[in-house]
């Protein structure tokens, strides 16, 4: 069988060989790992934004409505249908935010970021389940239509009024943070000692604990909502089913058809709540373009976590800690990271030489010291390359696990009623 | 015979028919409903184009067309080739450097520009094919990556290569020497006289070799049944691993041109406003034309007749010009559900035809019996 081979610290534990299991709340492992590596990369290359309590609270915004777009991803792949058009419904739910919260406040923009995200949903769904439509194209239509409709409404609809205009709808209200003081207080204490390892683990939990936006709390609570429906219930292992084996599922008696319509529907909606992050926590009014392809990227980081809930968050994680990282001095700390993924590709290297795969290992070397080299070579990472950081990184990881990770086995093939025969 | 070929061209004609139909009762539906004028925006929209607007829908066209025949490639071969974006900026981008430096004198310049367009957008979708023929690499993921990392790349390199004008924010890599410029078309002498891009010529040349590669070929065969059947184009004798790897790079290839009208016949250096998101509208033309060199003829004429024509929307019923994109969204989406629901009408009658057929044979037989 084919040999793990990971180039990032956030994937560390999923390198367990592939019979072994992994271990239960991998997921808790990775981050404590991450963090570590990340401790250690402050102490040797002096950078001090890598894991500070507002860096990890930019990440946490930024990687949710990634994650939210590949949760959307997630939903309906499971249920067998590639869902490209995540993008179209991310740009459909920042305009629902920016619509309804200017008019009803807030919530009604969470709402409105919903349905609007569920509308584009309807059509993939009608397009691809009822009429048989290959799923890309179906996708790719719905992109379009979404950008041109959202476009065309905003010139409609925020036109005249104040702060608004044909690219951007005025400022929406914030929603509701939590913080808990004395508790966040302490924290920020101990997280200014600077002592190793610790004060990063307080920066971690200053940031959930100090103007935590409800919206990320409830984005990560859909995160294990989605795990318990789709693994621990009837519901869920049936929607699956239709993922990975229709015609048995309905010769079982499932509506295959009805679990991927809804599953579809499901999906837009979770695309649509991470426009709504987009334009009520990151921002806070719709901007046009305001998704910058966050739901192709979302759709890559439910790919890279192996369509399972916890790469997912995995590979959110590092798509918006990477993004935000190029945001804040992004130079320096992206060259911090330069250090640390060399070490890993050459640590990986050794490992699959070990293994006996010597060509993988070949390029993994050739790759660590050409990292390693580049970062003694140069002092800051130019902004345009951090900017590319995510995607780079995404796809040398595509590049080296992509015969371990298996997508659902009807994924993107289209079903007929009545083909169990 | 004669009556199911008719019924089989009244059916051909009647997917697009009614993929068009159903797109101009959306939009109209949309204006309606978003209290816009309905008749007056499809007034405008239908009107006759005025000569000068000609030559811009011809313009328009060829690029959308090079898009569409590089989107189209790929889907003969079932690849979804979502990289022309990035693969025609990064490889105009090289291009405008190429002939901005002027090793050459005049067309020869020219040429090597085009040629190296071709090169640097093979190369780029190349990266993709060859993830995907060795690492098992979606090519829609490894294209959308290579899209990003096209633009932070371009980015970058524009600054190191640019020269910026006094007082000005816009960076742009050096003019090409005038000598170098592809000569315009003239259609009209007006007044006033229209001229349209020169490589139009060579997009129709392109569009030419792509049928004949794709349909008169070996090559193109293979690669045809690659796209419907691996396993029957394996027990054939090809490689399907090569296929995969010379359809992306074809494709890239093709996509390199896509700049090229732009770049050698008005813009002439490559910068930072460069037209963008081309490589989109280029998918949803090759899905328009099925694929067919004339059909996405025909769909890059639409598409940029419908762009021309939304120009003014704006100025002259006050309604906004985006209101095309969602009718060219939607057209793609009727095009192919039509198409669907056409073949399976078409399958149906076709059944009952067949069954129709054996009745009157078992009722011959009966006769023949009971006689």
């Amino acid at each position: 069988m084919s040999v793990p081979a990971t180039a990032t610290g956030v994937v560390e534990p999923a390198g367990a060989a592939p019979k072994r299991r992994l271990p239960r709340f991998w997921i808790v492992y990775a981050i404590l790992l991450a963090v570590l590596v990340l401790s250690i990369l402050e102490v040797v290359t002096g950078a001090n934004d890598l894991a500070s309590s507002g860096a990890i609270k930019a990440t946490l915004i930024g990687t949710m409505p990634i994650m939210l777009a590949g949760l959307g991803g997630l939903w309906s792949e499971r249920a067998g249908i590639v869902n490209i058009g995540l993008e179209g419904m991310l740009i459909l739910g920042t305009y629902g935010a920016g619509y309804f919260g200017y008019h009803h406040g807030p919530w009604a923009g969470v709402l409105g970021a919903i349905l609007m995200g569920m509308l584009g949903g309807l059509i993939h769904a009608i397009a691809t389940v009822v009429f048989g439509v290959d799923h890309i194209i179906s996708g790719v239509a719905i992109n379009i239509i979404a950008l041109g409709a959202v476009q065309y409404l905003a010139s409609i609809t925020f036109s005249g009024l104040p702060g608004g205009g044909s690219t951007q709808s005025p400022k929406v209200g914030d929603v509701q943070t939590i913080t808990i003081g004395p508790l966040s207080d302490f924290l920020f204490d101990v997280e200014k000692k600077d002592w190793f390892f610790v004060s990063e683990l307080a920066a971690i939990a200053r940031s959930l604990c100090d103007e935590l936006s409800l919206l990320v709390l409830i984005s990560l609570l859909l995160l294990v909502l989605t795990w318990w429906i789709l693994w621990r219930t009837a519901f869920g292992l049936r929607l699956r089913s239709c993922g990975e084996a229709p015609a048995a599922a309905e010769s079982l008696g499932v509506k295959v058809l009805r679990y991927k319509f809804a599953a579809v529907i499901v999906s837009g909606g979770l695309a649509g709540l991470g426009g709504g992050v987009l334009a009520l926590v990151a921002a806070s009014n719709y901007r046009d373009g305001q998704t910058g392809g966050r739901g192709y990227i979302g759709l890559a980081a439910m790919i890279f976590g192996n369509w399972r809930p916890g790469g997912l968050l995995a590979g959110s994680g590092l798509f918006g800690y990477t993004q935000t990282l190029s945001l804040r001095q992004g130079g320096e700390s992206i060259h911090a990271l330069l250090l640390a993924a060399a070490v890993l590709a050459v640590g990986a290297a050794l490992l699959q030489a070990r293994r006996g795969n010597l060509p993988t290992a070949g390029i993994m070397g050739g790759l660590g010291v050409l990292l390693g080299v580049t970062y003694f070579l140069i002092d800051t990472v130019p902004s345009d390359f951090s900017s590319m950081t995510p995607y780079v990184i995404t796809l040398l990881v595509l590049a080296f696990a992509a015969q371990r990770l298996r997508m659902p086995a009807a994924d993107g093939q289209i079903y007929r009623k009545g083909s169990a025969g | 015979m004669s009556s199911t070929r008719v019924i089989r061209i009244v059916l051909g004609i009647s997917a697009p028919l009614l993929a068009l139909v159903a797109a101009f009762l959306i939009t109209s539906a949309v204006l309606y409903l978003a209290d816009d004028p309905v008749l007056k925006v499809w007034d405008q929209l239908l009107s006759v184009p005025e000569a000068r607007n000609v030559g811009n829908i011809v313009d328009n066209a060829t690029v959308l067309y090079l898009s569409g025949l590089a989107a189209a490639i790929g889907f003969r071969m079932n690849l979804f080739n979502i990289g022309v974006d990035g693969q025609y900026r990064i490889a105009a981008f090289v291009a405008a450097v190429v002939a901005g430096e002027a090793w050459l004198p005049g067309y020869l310049n020219t040429f090597l520009a085009v040629l190296c367009a071709m090169a640097v957008g093979a190369l780029w979708a190349g990266i993709a094919g060859v993830l995907r023929a060795t690492r098992g690499v979606s090519e829609v993921i490894s294209t959308i990556m290579l899209n990003a990392i096209a633009t932070g790349l371009v980015a970058y390199l524009l600054r190191k290569a640019s020269e910026q004008a006094e007082g000005s924010n816009v960076v742009a890599t050096k003019t090409i020497p005038e000598d170098s410029w592809l000569p315009s078309i003239t259609i009209s002498d007006g007044p006033p006289v229209v001229d349209v891009y020169g490589f139009v010529v060579i997009a129709v040349v392109m569009g030419l070799l792509y049928w004949f590669v794709l349909n008169k070929t070996r090559f193109g065969f293979d690669l045809r049944a690659t796209g419907r059947s691996t396993t029957a184009a394996v027990a054939s004798g090809v490689s399907v691993n090569k296929m995969i790897v010379a359809a992306m790079m074809l494709s890239g290839a093709m996509a390199g041109l896509v700049g090229m009208p732009i770049l050698l016949g008005s813009s002439h250096n490559y910068g930072s406003t460069f037209q963008s998101g081309l490589g989109f509208a280029g998918i949803a033309i090759a899905l328009l034309g099925r694929n067919n060199a004339v059909g996405i003829g025909v769909g890059a004429l639409l598409f940029a007749f419908l762009d021309e024509q939304s120009n003014p929307l704006q100025i002259l019923v006050g309604v906004s010009p985006d209101i095309v994109a969602i009718t060219q969204g939607v057209i793609v989406l009727t095009v192919v559900i039509s198409y669907e629901v056409v073949r399976r009408y078409g399958v149906r009658l076709e059944q009952q035809a067949v069954a129709r057929a054996l009745e009157q044979e078992r009722s011959t037989q009966k006769k023949e019996v009971s006689a």
